[in-house]
């Protein structure tokens, strides 16, 4: 449709604008949460993060004067910094939660009783008395503040480090890679054999057992659910990862096959039938021949597994996951800090893209793989 | 012990294992049962080679049936026992119980509206950019970002839809974008998103449709580059213009891929937990058959409604696995 004249112009940069904004549509969530995941909790709860480059006015909670008092003559005076780690910029200050913002930056404003108070622009303030103030309640100071745009790993150490338990995603972190990497690994070997069963070898009822497995592409795992557990329960794996690392098998299972045996097929079968001449045995011809020339077909579905483990919920909740919380998942975990701290973003968009990142690491490094097997696996 | 040394310890065991049995059972097989030697050589490599097929799928025979076919009946007779009778069977009983269940109607309503919302808007969404992206220098690196999604979880997916849909008091700055535009351009006051009945129901699809979209795309893209050019240079030359070679040459040719990508959609809406669970849970109406089930299953402890809730979502599917066997068996011959 290039060569259509006189429309080419016009409608290849509607074409670009359109793809750009489709784009930007995708990207913008997503970036939302990486950029607040390194504000400080202050900077969230005040502004959007599309804001976040510019400079903050925002209304501070009150701050109680404090600080050493020096006798200057007959008046007793004590000097600071509203903020001594940031560079605010004062624009407004009052001294009650009423009137947060009555007095001019600069303004010497008389509390009463002999005492005084000044907050200048850049929130240092000089409190004077006539008395001695040791001892006494010292006045709160509300100022609205313009702040310089501010980003901090303190989210990563809180949710990584975690002092306090709670909020700790370290642990589990390591829970969910234990749980995926048995779980990825294990369905690949199983299925990989079964696949080459199904591919090259002849035998009655194949036919049969290929829909079996397709069949079984679509049977929703929900209805796997309950009659498992049970079956954990009553023979001893209970909840836990050996049983955790089965399920995951199982309900890889379908797809492993299915992908690897559509791939296998494809081989070209003089090499197989060559082999078999020359006298390999079929253990031979499929680990030294088939096995290696799969791997691209083994990859993908590896991607397939290890993100559909990693992101799991269900499982992980059903089999794994007990009372004491121990081993709980990244996505449980989320969960979790969604009910206890639905309005802390900083550590909900720090504890969603620790969850995230390595996902999208396998996603940008493997891409080719996913998109392959995508392609192959979907049944068409 | 550590459960990550745990972890390799049973991976070691695991493809150990496997190996182990895989070697093991084809050395007796060709070395003990039936040699391939002596007077009945000939014989005994037949009937090897009828039996090693099973060595291979035994394994995966017997997981299959046992965490996927064997669930599905048993699953169907829990849904007609009464747990606390001691399993009791009582016939429908509990899909009358569940009948009776206003919340269960409202997961079936919404059920069919994500149905026909998600897997259309996706398809459409990814046929779009498909056709877009095909044509232009930086179309693979516009994919990959619309792809992204893919990679993750409906739980993190969530999260960073909660931060957009997210609502501060009127008079204060939004930190949510969707309450900062829509003060911005209305004036009215910010609104609770997730809380108003019937319309959050669509602004949970969104985040599935974020997600899917990608996928719609990838297949959908490659089936594009599937169309022969002649085809489409024919109608070039009939002076076809651009919508029309796109909805009258190109969609037909691809009609057949369009149904897969909504089958498949269709397949993960009627299983949508995570993202109702985590978004709202099911309240303010918004309730979805599999994060019914759940709710039946592990917080009253109702397995026998529980189940039979598991087995409405397999109807649901059913016919999506018969056409899928029938393609399949088409293919094979």
């Amino acid at each position: 449709m290039d060569n259509i004249a006189g429309s080419k112009s016009s409608l290849t940069w509607a074409v670009h604008i359109s793809v750009a904004l489709l784009v930007a549509l995708w990207l913008f969530p997503t970036v939302g949460l990486f950029v607040s995941s390194f504000r400080t909790a202050d900077q969230i709860a005040t502004s959007g993060w599309w804001s976040s480059l510019s400079e903050q006015e925002s209304q501070n909670p009150f701050i109680r004067v404090s600080g050493d008092q020096v006798q200057e003559g007959d008046l007793y005076v004590i000097e600071g910094q509203l903020f001594p780690e940031t560079d605010a910029e004062v624009s407004a200050w009052g001294t009650s939660s009423r009137e947060p913002e009555a007095y001019e930056p600069g303004a010497v404003v008389d509390l009463g009783d002999g005492q005084s108070l000044m907050v200048n622009e850049a929130g240092a303030f000089r409190m004077t008395s006539e008395t001695d103030m040791e001892g006494t309640r010292l006045p709160r100071v509300f100022t609205t503040a313009t702040t310089p745009p501010e980003f901090t790993l303190e989210n990563y150490e809180q949710v990584l480090g975690g002092g306090n338990g709670t909020d700790s995603m370290a642990q589990a972190f390591i829970s969910t890679l234990t749980v995926t990497i048995p779980a990825t690994v294990i369905p690949i070997v199983v299925a990989a054999f079964a696949a080459y069963a199904l591919a090259w070898m002849d035998f009655p009822g194949r036919a049969l057992l290929v829909a079996f497995v397709v069949g079984l592409l679509v049977v929703p795992l929900q209805l796997a659910l309950i009659p498992l557990l049970k079956l954990h329960l009553g023979i001893g794996i209970g909840k836990g990862y050996l049983g955790v690392w089965l399920a995951h098998t199982g309900f890889g299972l379908p797809l492993a096959i299915y992908l690897l045996r559509n791939y296998m097929v494809g081989l070209p079968r003089d090499i197989i039938e060559n082999a078999r001449v020359d006298g390999a045995t079929e253990f031979q011809i499929f680990t030294k021949i088939i096995l290696p020339l799969s791997f691209p077909a083994l990859a993908s579905f590896a991607i397939f597994q290890f993100l559909w483990t990693w992101n799991d919920l269900l499982v992980a909740k059903v089999f794994l996951i007990d009372a004491t919380g121990q081993t709980t998942v990244m996505t449980a975990k989320i969960i979790e800090l969604l009910g206890t701290r639905g309005g802390n973003w900083e550590i909900l968009a720090t504890a969603a893209f620790v969850s995230i990142i390595v996902p999208l690491i396998v996603f940008f490094a493997m891409q080719k793989y996913l998109v392959r097997g995508l392609l192959a696996g979907s049944v068409k | 012990m550590h459960p990550a040394i745990m972890g390799l310890l049973t991976i070691a065991v695991g493809v150990g294992g496997c190996i182990a049995y895989f070697w093991g059972s084809n050395q007796f097989l060709d070395r003990v049962l039936f040699p391939a030697k002596g007077p009945n050589a000939g014989r005994n490599i037949n009937r090897a080679n009828m039996i090693r097929p099973w060595l291979f799928l035994f394994p995966a025979l017997f997981a299959l049936s046992l965490y996927l076919a064997y669930p599905v009946f048993e699953t169907l007779r829990l849904s007609m026992t009464d747990r606390d009778a001691g399993g009791a069977f009582i016939g429908l009983a509990n899909y009358i119980q569940m009948a009776d269940e206003p919340k269960f109607w409202e997961a079936m309503r919404n059920n069919m509206l994500w149905l026909i919302v998600v897997p259309a808007l996706s398809t459409a969404f990814g046929l779009l950019v498909a056709q877009l992206t095909d044509r232009i220098g930086w179309g693979s690196v516009a994919k990959s970002l619309i792809f992204m999604p893919m990679a993750i979880s409906f739980v993190g997916a969530s999260v960073i839809w909660k931060l957009v849909y997210d609502a501060r008091p009127p008079g204060t700055d939004q930190i949510g974008v969707l309450n900062a535009l829509y003060v911005w351009f209305t004036g009215n006051d910010p609104q609770q998103w997730l809380t108003i009945p019937f319309w959050n129901n669509f602004f949970l699809m969104v985040v599935l449709i974020w997600i899917q979209t990608g996928f719609a795309m990838v297949i959908l893209s490659a089936a594009l580059r599937g169309i022969p050019e002649e085809t489409v240079e024919a109608a070039i030359v009939d002076g076809a213009n651009p919508f029309q070679i796109f909805f009258k040459i190109k969609v037909p040719q691809i009609m057949g891929t369009i149904l897969v990508v909504w089958t498949t959609i269709t397949i993960v809406v009627l299983k949508i937990f995570d993202i109702v669970y985590a978004m709202t849970n099911g309240q303010w109406e918004t309730q979805v058959l599999a994060n019914y089930m759940f709710d039946k299953l592990f917080r009253s402890n109702d397995w026998g409604v529980g189940s039979a809730s598991a087995m409405v979502i397999m109807l649901l599917v059913t016919p999506i696995l018969v056409w899928n066997v029938w393609n399949a068996r088409k293919e094979m011959r």
